[in-house]
């Protein structure tokens, strides 16, 4: 498969991760779409390193993917604090920054 | 068609329908599971990459590792059964064109792309090149790295602690 039909995967892959990200009401839903975009990501970084043959490429994969797993703990122990706090992770309702 | 292009084409009917899954179910456990899916299909991207090691670390930190935390936090958040795991979406349409668009604006790039040739192949095996990279020019990063998941497991610990 040439790197191109890699790359439109990707494209895809993360146009519906940012769908998810924007129509989502619930924290939680907000972090898959955010996943799904990383992942994204990490597929054109492998697929670049492999056409290339830089292993640059992967090396970022594994930071990003490590990265991504402390994020997704730190976001969900906030989301887990919020719940305690406002009894809700509806996005919609936590407006406590609003000015 | 090779046996590597239905491959392909199967791993990314796979992906892009886990994909829509995670964003469009009304179920946010469900969501969960086709997170999970999608998750193993990019990991089989990785294996038609030929990168095998890349794949074993997505099944065990994404596949294994992240899919747990958020049951874990849903677990905590909301009922696992009844309607209050539910959730709407709203502005569908606005969403939608804005993905479409931010879509199109990559594809512009990608069709531009010059037409590359076959695959390089690498100076020997990709595990050990990696773990020798990981050590030599990019020992600085790899260090931070595991700085980071120390402040964020102390952070997430922080934050998700009980008063009592």
């Amino acid at each position: 498969m040439p790197l191109a039909a890699y790359l439109t995967l990707a494209a895809l892959v993360f146009a519906i991760g940012l769908f998810g990200v924007l129509t989502r009401r619930n924290a939680v839903g907000i972090l898959l779409g955010i996943e799904l975009m990383l992942n994204a990501v990490n597929i054109n970084l492998v697929a670049f390193a492999r056409f290339r043959a830089d292993l640059a490429g992967l090396v970022f994969t594994l930071f990003t993917i490590s990265i991504t797993v402390a994020e997704v703990a730190v976001g969900l122990a906030i989301v887990i604090v919020l719940f305690r706090v406002r009894r809700t992770v509806e996005a919609d309702h936590l407006d406590l920054l609003r000015g | 068609m090779t046996l590597q292009t239905v491959a392909f084409a199967a791993v990314a009917v796979v992906l892009l329908a886990a994909s829509l899954g995670v964003v469009l179910t009304p179920n946010l456990f469900h969501a969960v599971l086709y997170l999970a899916a999608a998750l193993v299909a990019t990991g089989i991207v990785f294996l038609l990459l030929d990168a095998p090691f890349l794949f074993g670390v997505q099944l065990l930190l994404y596949a294994g590792g992240v899919v747990t935390i958020v049951v874990f936090a849903i677990m905590l958040t909301e009922r696992l059964v009844g309607q209050s795991i539910r959730q709407t979406s709203r502005y569908l349409i606005n969403g939608a064109l804005l993905s479409a668009a931010v879509f199109v604006g990559v594809m512009g790039f990608v069709v531009q792309m010059p037409v590359g040739g076959p695959r390089p192949s690498w100076p020997g095996e990709l595990t050990a090149l990696l773990g020798r990279a990981l050590v030599g020019p990019f020992v600085m990063p790899f260090e931070l790295l595991a700085v980071l998941l120390v402040i964020a497991l102390l952070g997430a610990l922080y934050l998700a602690r009980s008063d009592t």
